[in-house]
């Protein structure tokens, strides 16, 4: 009810005064005004029609609707794509026989698949329910009740894109299946996901909706279609100069595998291929020529090159125009990305639990970082991307916005040191880990009487203590009013920082070797994120100072 | 300031029990290595190993592992927190306030049974900070989940 005079308008987007009132009391349910709207019947004649089709068929309840007809045009596509495989045999036996019209008949027959699947799709608006009914013996009926819609977001693939068309996925669980509206107009798509994110939000009182940080003035433009994002105020805004971090960066380098293999499977079915007659052999054998170094060298080359391309390549596709932005009045973040296919996902403020800053080591050493989200409740999408808030950046724009998502100067406190002990312990185990290959290269350079090698032993264990260095300089937490920082690692380095409210109880954990060297690790149990957020190696006399920081007021009766 | 064990022990028939259960696993090695021995018929070397093996499972099952888990395995129940504590070589100390309990569960195994004991399993809204107590007392068992789920009626919130 923040303000009720932006909902009141929204409310009176019927023109149709007949039935407005015969069906007066579900439609205001259904639009994206609240409760209050019931009682603006009267100003429900002065409607103004030119208010947007849009809004108006979609917000129409009770009444089961198809999905864009645009979608015809997909659907065939997609059914051919995934037939595929099918269709190639079909034709292909067809041909040997003569008999082409077979591949006719299978294509007509994925068309046909195509255009049933469009047909025997429908989806409404009841009064507090979104539904969507597919199948044409069996009908399935999906149902998602608006007020606990958690997450609503739009994709729009290359397809979809040129039609003018976006999917809208509606989420009411981390347990259940989210409803997927594949086929309404990009207008609709966006006036669909700020209705639902706002009504779901008035919902449910206890969310956090700060006001304050809404920008002035922001109830004015409430009709358009488009208000649903003027209530936002952009955090983080990608600067296409930073591509530079994206060789360097977890998620490029797995697009570039998973592209990758795209390609080679592509170059299989292509027929050129690694086989005997293929390039790649003639390739091999030019190689040969030039000597063996210069082909390990030229191939080393060529698989950087080739990774550094895809790593931009991926960046470009997935991080594209990447925006993370505040809806105060919604109570959660949106992220815009995508460079071909767009995506628009959101994340409720109410199931933020803190943030975690990535600094990996290619990254780190060009001066990158990258900002996750901690969250209860919000499965992957498979992509691993739901809990993205910033793709490879600059640190200081990294610690910037994490610093404004969770509303504190976190990265200024200094990280309290976990003492001598927990020092030489991150020394012995980044030793003990290169011994093995140490002690491999002593007992090789005897067998093979190769001096040379044994003097390469000491690489090995240069690097156990640059390691150690490392992870014993990196070491370290804090604890704040609202926050517990843990950073931990070096090559995985990571700065996690949860909310001290989240916690479901402590684990104090203390291996053999950690019992003789009078150190613990002390871990926050929550329902968020990795579920438990260790400190690693604290002295053993501040094993009860932290753990009643973790969950006040339980400790200090088991504390000696 | 660190953390003090938590006060209660587990029931002592949970040590016959382990006992029991490392001369279970012995047994399994004897049949195997006697059938070993019977059919192939392996070098010395390889006897003597076995043999060795198995003299090491079984002092490590049966006479050391029990003892020191016995020691080690406690528990506690305060109006306000359930405290427990498990683990061999690695100890692990966990305390989850009642008000952030969602589940309480009793399992009772067929050995269990026979002596008479129950484990209770105490989870929390995270999926990695579950409390476990075995073998306890039956009775014990059911006093405890009895107690918390009273408790854990009582308290508001859900539990996240």
């Amino acid at each position: 009810m923040s303000d009720p005079s932006g909902s009141e308008e929204r409310a009176q987007v019927s023109p149709g005064e007949g039935d407005a009132r015969g069906s007066g009391e579900e439609r205001a349910q259904v639009s994206p005004g609240e409760g209050d709207a019931r009682d603006s019947g009267e100003e429900r004649a002065q409607v103004s029609p030119g208010e947007g089709d849009a809004r108006e068929k979609q917000t129409d309840p009770g009444v089961w609707r198809r999905l864009s007809p645009r979608m015809l045009l997909i659907h065939p596509i997609k059914e051919i794509g995934r037939f595929l495989p099918a269709l190639i045999a079909v034709v292909v036996a067809g041909s040997t026989g003569g008999q082409n019209w077979w591949g006719v008949a299978a294509a007509a027959g994925a068309i046909a698949f195509g255009v049933l699947r469009w047909i025997t799709t429908r989806y409404r608006f009841t009064p507090d329910q979104v539904q969507l009914r597919h199948g044409l013996l069996s009908t399935t009926t999906v149902s998602a009740p608006i007020d606990r819609v958690r997450s609503v977001d739009v994709t729009a693939s290359v397809m979809h894109r040129a039609l003018g068309l976006a999917e809208v996925q509606i989420g009411t669980g981390a347990g259940e299946k989210a409803l997927k509206l594949d086929g309404l107009t990009s207008a609709e798509a966006a006036a669909l996901r700020g209705d639902l994110l706002h009504r779901a939000a008035k919902a449910t009182p206890e969310r956090a909706v700060d006001d304050a940080t809404a920008p002035p003035g922001d109830d004015v433009g409430e009709t358009r279609v488009a208000a649903a994002y003027e209530t936002e105020a952009v955090v983080y805004q990608l600067n296409p100069a930073w591509i530079r971090y994206a060789p360097f960066g977890p998620a490029g380098l797995i697009a570039a595998l998973a592209i990758l293999g795209v390609g080679s499977q592509f170059l299989n079915e292509s027929g050129i291929g690694w086989g005997e007659d293929g390039l790649v052999a003639g390739a091999a054998d030019r190689l040969a020529a030039i000597g063996v170094i210069a082909a390990v060298l030229a191939v080393l080359v060529g698989a950087l090159v080739l990774i550094v391309v895809l790593a931009l390549l991926g960046y470009l596709l997935a991080f594209h125009g990447f925006r993370l932005t505040r809806d105060a009045r919604g109570g959660s973040y949106h992220v815009s990305r995508g460079l071909l296919t767009t995506r628009a996902t959101s994340l409720e403020i109410r199931r933020l639990r803190g943030v975690e800053v990535h600094r990996h080591l290619p990254l780190r050493w060009v001066g990158g970082a990258y900002l996750s989200a901690i969250t209860t409740g919000v499965k992957d999408d498979g992509r691993g991307m739901s809990s993205t808030l910033t793709p490879p950046s600059p640190e200081q724009v990294v610690v910037h916005t994490a610093d404004e998502v969770l509303g504190e100067d976190l990265f200024a406190v200094p990280l309290q040191r976990h003492g001598a002990a927990a020092m030489r312990r991150r020394y012995t185990r980044a030793m003990a880990g290169a011994a093995v290959p140490a002690a491999l290269l002593v007992v090789a350079a005897g067998i093979w009487d190769l001096p040379a090698l044994g003097v390469c032993a000491i690489l090995p264990l240069a690097a156990g203590v640059a390691l150690g260095w490392s992870r014993a300089h990196w070491l370290g937490h804090a604890v704040t009013e609202r926050f517990l920082v843990t950073r931990s690692g070096s090559i995985g380095l990571s700065t996690n920082v949860i909310e001290r409210r989240g916690a479901v109880g402590v684990t104090v954990r203390r291996s053999f070797f950690q019992r003789r060297a009078g150190v613990a690790t002390v871990s926050l149990a929550t329902a968020a994120g990795n579920k438990d957020y260790p400190v690693v190696d604290l002295p053993q006399d501040q094993v009860g100072k932290l753990a009643s920081q973790i969950v006040p007021g339980h400790i200090e009766q088991f504390l000696r | 300031m660190d953390l003090r064990p938590p006060a209660e022990l587990v029931s002592s028939r949970a040590r016959t029990m382990w006992a029991v259960q490392g001369v279970m696993l012995t047994a399994v090695l004897l049949i195997g290595g006697g059938v070993a021995w019977y059919f192939i018929d392996p070098d010395t070397m390889w006897k003597l190993l076995g043999i060795a093996l198995i003299t090491v499972v079984f002092v490590g099952t049966v006479l050391v592992a029990p003892v020191l888990r016995y020691r080690i395995h406690r528990w506690e129940l305060t109006d306000d927190a359930v405290y427990t504590q498990r683990g061999l070589l690695t100890v692990e100390q966990r305390i989850a306030p009642i008000s952030r309990v969602q589940t309480v569960d009793t399992e009772r195994g067929v050995l269990e049974r026979f002596f008479g004991l129950s484990s209770v399993t105490v989870t929390t809204a995270s999926a990695k900070g579950e409390l476990r107590i075995e073998g306890l007392d039956a009775t014990v068992a059911d006093r405890v989940v009895h107690e918390l789920t009273v408790v854990t009626a009582a308290s508001e919130g859900d539990a996240t």
